[in-house]
């Protein structure tokens, strides 16, 4: 793998690599080089196979971090292009030219993180939630839990615990919490 | 007036230009007529809208969302090991993918080595799914073509399987056998022969599928040379598994990157050639009686004993530090793949589940409704094997 970014940094802004295993890789591109280099990936380096494109909220650094994973099969590699957006106004580059099945990919993001990808086709379509007008689900400052409480009733006589705590006593009820560790 | 449906188009509305078609429901050429999510002919809680003129369907829209319960999201709030009663519950039919591939990305970011036996034992646990998962995916096409009994057999043999589950780990439907670390316990004395007894019995119902299903006139009627899935199409539309294999593409992970032990077990990749409805489902049939093999071959092979558990952190205060990894492997439908972010805190960033039907259900059967008949939607949306909870984690 060392030899394919080698490679892709001569013509790419590439950051320091992160080499998992030896058929996985992750490195972080620059956005505006995000295209032209899934595009190389996909035709010269035989990277054909979108595994998947995914979001992580970076929520304390303002970013989100959106992963496009492709694959080559007949090397056996795998590659992870990792491009930082600002979580404000968070837009994207649509791919579904490249790879239609990234049309599914970028209306679950839209929905669920809120990251735009213009041209995108039914991007704005409602994909998994119905009528759903808070804040996009799946950010980090979405707290699932406060919107359970103020959405559903409580049901009478039901007693929960935090399961982290409630684990703790199980299993040292002599000790205080700090003396467990 | 009679006119004939495959030669004679002048009844249906002519595309424009560029090839699409505008549909515009006022002219009532077009009706729209939704298959699910209540409906015989559909995989689990999903439902695809169709456009139809006469009984030709001319588009179609999955609809997904039935089922939703943020697992994603809630795997966020939880710490490392709470993960796990979550993680098989994405998919019910076979829920030991989930939970191979989460305790592998823990293990591969917190640096755990697994023992060899704990290998042995969850690839068998994996084949043993895979053998229901198939077992499901039989009754379930035979039943959209009408051949109830079929799926009778394929639920009564799947049973017996789900009784050895239940021997092995406790639970039949959701395991939670394959724990980060290794695996919960050793084999039970007598585990194989028991085993080899079900393998007898679902062989034999096998033949007898062989004979009702594959040799049947209307089967192969309803299924040949329909839902055919173009080669070229496999890449942009990502399609992996018994879908691509059917059409002469061999990808299939347990080769192609392989894991566990399954360089240590010999077997052939099954492939087919027409790519179309009965080519995949013979692609499984076949990957069945290969499950049932490998299943025998795990058995025979694996060491007969040793440690099933690496000594892990203490679950309650486990703290991973700052990372990425992603974990896959060949399920029953494709490639399944859990993509997992931590950030040295005790809870994980992100867990993202790449299940095979969130291609397969999605743009690839968008693609390929327009043009079919509606009595073959209901083949063609199983021929996938998709599973719904996969989309909407």
């Amino acid at each position: 793998m060392k030899d394919l970014i080698a490679k892709l940094k001569k013509h790419y802004k590439l950051t320091e690599p992160d080499y998992r295993r030896a058929d996985l890789t992750f490195v972080t591109a620059q956005k505006d080089e995000l295209r032209s280099l899934l595009i190389a990936l996909r035709d010269i380096e035989g990277f054909t196979h979108l595994v998947l494109l995914t979001a992580v909220d970076w929520l304390e650094e303002g970013l989100f971090q959106l992963t496009y994973m492709l694959n080559n099969r007949a090397a056996n590699r795998t590659l992870a292009l990792r491009v930082m957006i600002p979580r404000a106004n968070a837009v994207g580059d649509t791919i579904h030219d490249l790879w239609p099945t990234a049309e599914t990919y970028q209306r679950e993001l839209r929905e669920m993180f809120g990251i735009d990808f213009p041209g995108s086709p039914r991007v704005n379509d409602e994909f998994i939630l119905e009528g759903w007008t808070d804040m996009p689900p799946y950010r980090r400052d979405f707290d699932s839990l406060a919107y359970s409480l103020q959405t559903y009733r409580e049901r009478p006589g039901r007693v929960t615990h935090d399961p982290r705590e409630h684990m703790k006593k199980a299993l040292y009820p002599d000790q205080k919490p700090e003396a467990a560790k | 007036m009679m006119f004939n449906l495959k030669t004679d188009r002048s009844q249906y509305p002519q595309p424009g230009p560029d090839g699409k078609l505008e549909i515009d429901l006022e002219t009532g050429k077009y009706l729209k007529l939704w298959q699910g999510p209540n409906h015989p002919g559909i995989t689990g809680n999903m439902s695809v809208e169709l456009t139809v003129c006469g009984d030709e369907v001319v588009a179609g829209k999955t609809h997904v969302g039935y089922l939703h319960r943020g697992f994603e999201k809630l795997m966020e709030r939880r710490s490392f090991i709470q993960v796990f009663p979550i993680v098989c519950r994405v998919c019910v039919p076979e829920p030991d993918f989930n939970e191979y591939c989460y305790a592998a990305a823990v293990e591969e970011l917190a640096g755990i080595k697994v023992p060899e036996l704990a290998n042995w034992m969850r690839t068998l646990i994996l084949e043993m799914g895979r053998f229901n998962s198939y077992m499901m995916f039989l009754g379930g096409i035979s039943g959209a073509l009408g051949l109830g009994v079929v799926g009778q057999w394929m639920t009564y043999v799947r049973d017996l399987m789900l009784d050895r589950f239940e021997e092995l780990t406790g639970a039949r439907i959701y395991h939670m056998f394959i724990l980060p670390g290794g695996v919960r316990g050793h084999l039970p004395d007598g585990f194989a022969g028991r085993m080899e007894e079900v393998l007898r019995t679902a062989e034999k119902y096998l033949a007898d599928v062989e004979k009702v299903m594959f040799r049947n006139a209307v089967y192969k009627r309803r299924t040949k040379g329909i839902g055919v899935i173009d080669p070229k199409l496999f890449e942009p539309y990502g399609v992996t598994g018994p879908n691509a294999r059917a059409g002469g593409v061999a990808k299939d992970l347990r080769k192609d990157a392989p894991y566990l032990v399954y360089n240590e077990l010999d077997f052939e990749v099954q492939t087919g050639k027409d790519s179309d409805i009965h080519t995949r489902v013979d692609v499984r049939y076949r990957d069945i009686h290969q499950s049932i093999a490998l299943i025998r071959q795990i058995l025979q092979k694996m060491p007969k004993d040793g440690p099933v558990m690496a000594k892990i952190p203490n679950v309650l205060h486990w703290q991973i530090p700052r990372g990425e990894t992603y974990i896959k492997g060949e399920s029953s439908r494709g490639e399944y793949g859990y993509y997992l972010v931590t950030d040295g805190s005790g809870y994980p960033r992100r867990i993202n589940v790449r299940g095979p039907s969130y291609t397969h259900a999605m743009a690839l059967l968008e693609h390929l409704i327009p043009g079919t008949n509606i009595s073959d939607v209901a083949q063609l949306m199983v021929s996938l094997h998709t599973y719904p909870p996969e989309i909407e984690r």
